[in-house]
């Protein structure tokens, strides 16, 4: 109740309506994503009350999941990766005349999803931040090891990427003071960098920036997308609704489960609960040909998977995506640490942000269902119009932070890399991970070397730590194990 | 498998799964490895500067010396693994990342002009390339674009949000 009675607050609400809309239009938008908004609008939340921003930018990263389901129904375009499987059936039923059920099946299995994803959060965060108080320096090295494991494992083709891209993130996070002994490391003799690298910076240049060059490979953007139209009925039938129960429930389920799990994110839900739900259906030769339930599953699962990922975030301060690794540094440059103590010290905060995200879902809902042809429109704007705005707006936004020019520079400079990621199939997300996380991750690691006087099998003495360290070497030996075995099988087969 | 994948490399921007695109991937990731082997020695070498062990625990180098180590480690295995393959031959048909990278110097042109012009002036000039010469439109609907992009920044940055957009040497 008191979550509401914050959330319920006519300012809030506005700043909720605004992030949810904010977050439909991005993703509808091609070629700007969830994570590269809340880089480009942290700046101007500074001078907001930390409740009132945290739910804006909340509402960006679950309204975008809404939006994204729009151009694959419509062009078969998805916006996100997670919105890949929508198009197999969405995109289908938009062919043979029904775009307007499949855009209505999704609004509805993203609001039915997206609140069970908030259920769950308000559920299980509690007791887990309750568990996680008797953690202390190894446990939570051992926890942040266990989260980049996962996210690593998971984030593209190449481990070894990967890998390389999360030991750039902790090269960034080490540059500036040692606070332990005041030694300045990696600052080339600029005394702009002896604070460190500010995290808006890399943020905004290697998802906003790095995104935008990407998508200025090609000149295409200059013409207008085909919206199709006759989008007015957009009630699913009675029939749909039917056919769609259980995918409604195994999105929520799978998603929420999911994204509990660091690294594991939204694409790999809606795969699987797309998969298990042909699995269980009396029809599975249809799948593909244009079924509800095939909209309904990975939608519900993309958004359930919200929910999931707060969990780790508050009550743990792990991201496990990028878009959550943006979030988690919000709440630090606010000056506020999610961790176990983060539902005991901030209370209204943390309620606040539950409640405001039943609110939003409600929200998306109406927004959604019969603003669709609206927002669809958003598709016509063209890209010589929108990458100058992007580019204008990430060099005020980082500018407005520290006032400083060499930080532009700096903006240009991870642009590039972000280009660069981009291009040579790099995974961004372990380099904002291993940024964001960098610094803690030494602070853990020396501290639990004091406490044991420089003897590392402190990280390993303690149970749960022992525990987490132990299945984050199985998670990256696990790729070895998949080849050894793939070896055995090849043998086996040559030998007979 | 329905057409979304291909649909996605549209939207991504990268034509992913072409012959040539694989060449250049193959290229350009051992470019990349030797790259970071590089950086992780410059780590390595900058790390043993540092104290390693102190009295108290581990020093300010303890930490980049291991991550250093890994990231020599790592992306020499990349090249390895990147020389295992069979060689790509040079690689032709940049178009695309020629626009990429004409808009990221734009974009440092921006940027160097920002002391100078300030930032009206610096991005009117970043967006009007942009619009003109990249994605070719006529003269008119860039100025456009440019101009009305200053204003609405101007308007909405200075003017509603308070928030100082950079000054050049003409004060605005």
């Amino acid at each position: 109740m008191q979550g509401f009675a914050v959330a319920l607050t006519p300012y809030n609400l506005l700043w909720c309506f605004i992030g949810v809309f904010l977050g439909t239009v991005v993703g509808i938008l091609p070629g700007l994503g969830p994570a590269a908004t809340i880089a480009m609008l942290l700046p101007l939340t500074f001078q907001m009350n930390p409740t009132s921003a945290v739910i804006m930018l909340a509402g960006i990263y679950y309204g975008s999941k809404y939006g994204g389901s729009t151009t694959s129904i419509l062009l078969n375009v998805p916006g996100e990766s997670a919105s890949v499987v929508t198009c197999f059936d969405g995109y289908q039923m938009a062919r043979q005349g029904r775009a307007g059920a499949a855009l209505g099946i999704s609004a509805i299995a993203s609001f039915i999803a997206g609140t069970f994803g908030v259920v769950g959060l308000m559920l299980i965060a509690p007791p887990l931040a309750k568990f996680a108080l008797s953690f202390s320096s190894p446990e939570y090295f051992a926890l942040m090891c266990l989260g980049l494991a996962m996210v690593v494992l998971l984030a593209g083709e190449s481990m070894i990427k990967a890998l390389l891209a999360m030991l750039v993130g902790l090269w960034i996070a080490g540059m500036g003071t040692d606070l332990f002994t005041s030694t300045s490391r990696f600052t080339f003799g600029h005394s702009e960098l002896l604070d460190g690298v500010d995290f808006v910076v890399v943020a905004i240049g290697v998802f906003a920036l790095g995104e935008v060059l990407g998508n200025m490979e090609i000149r295409e953007g200059a013409q207008m997308l085909p919206v199709p139209k006759g989008l007015r009925n957009l009630l699913p039938t009675w029939q749909d609704l039917k056919d769609c129960r259980f995918a409604f429930l195994n999105g929520s389920v799978i998603g929420f489960l999911i994204g509990v799990l660091p690294g594991a994110g939204s694409t790999i839900a809606s795969f699987i609960s797309y998969g298990i739900e042909k699995a269980v259906s009396r029809r599975p030769e249809k799948f593909g040909t244009g079924v509800p339930e095939g909209v309904a599953a990975p939608e519900g699962a993309n958004n359930a998977e919200t929910g999931g990922a707060m969990v780790p975030l508050l009550t743990l301060g792990i991201p496990g995506s990028g878009t959550t690794a943006i979030l988690l540094a919000a709440f630090i440059l606010w000056g506020l640490r999610p961790g176990p103590l983060m539902i005991q010290d901030n209370p209204t905060l943390f309620w606040g942000l539950v409640a405001s995200m039943y609110v939003g879902n409600v929200m998306l809902l109406v927004l959604n269902l019969p603003l669709i042809p609206l927002f669809a429109q958003i598709l016509r704007l063209p890209a010589y119009m929108l990458y100058p705005f992007i580019f204008g707006i990430s060099i005020v936004g980082v500018y407005s932070v520290s006032g400083s020019i060499f930080d532009t520079w700096m903006l240009a400079l991870f642009g590039l890399l972000g280009y660069a990621m981009r291009r040579l199939e790099y995974p961004s997300a372990p380099l904002i991970l291993g940024f964001v996380l960098g610094d803690s991750m030494e602070r853990a690691l020396r501290q639990s070397l004091m406490m044991s006087q420089g003897d590392p099998t402190i990280l390993v003495a303690r149970p749960m730590s022992a525990t987490m360290l132990f299945l984050a070497v199985l998670i990256l030996l696990a790729p070895l194990f998949r080849k050894a075995n793939a070896w055995r099988v090849k043998a086996i087969v040559e030998g007979s | 498998m329905p057409p979304a994948a291909a649909a996605g490399s549209r939207r991504s921007g990268f034509a992913s799964g072409s012959k040539e695109e694989m060449r250049l991937l193959r290229n350009g990731e051992f470019v990349s490895g030797a790259v970071l082997a590089a950086l992780g020695v410059f780590i390595i070498m900058e790390a043993r500067e540092w104290e390693y062990l102190g009295p108290d625990g581990p020093g300010p180098g303890f930490f980049p010396l291991w991550y250093g180590i890994g990231m020599l480690v790592l992306s020499v295995m990349l090249m390895v693994i990147h020389a295992r393959q069979a060689p790509a031959p040079a690689s032709r048909g940049m178009a695309g990342t020629g626009r990429a990278l004409a808009t990221w110097a734009a974009l440092v042109v921006c940027v160097a002009l920002l002391k100078v012009l300030g930032f009206i002036v610096a991005f009117s000039l970043l967006a009007l390339f942009i619009v003109r010469f990249l994605y070719r439109q006529p003269f008119g609907k860039a100025l456009a674009v440019a101009v009305g992009g200053a204003v609405g920044f101007y308007l909405l940055f200075d003017v509603a949000l308070n928030v100082a957009l950079p000054a050049g040497m003409l004060g605005f």
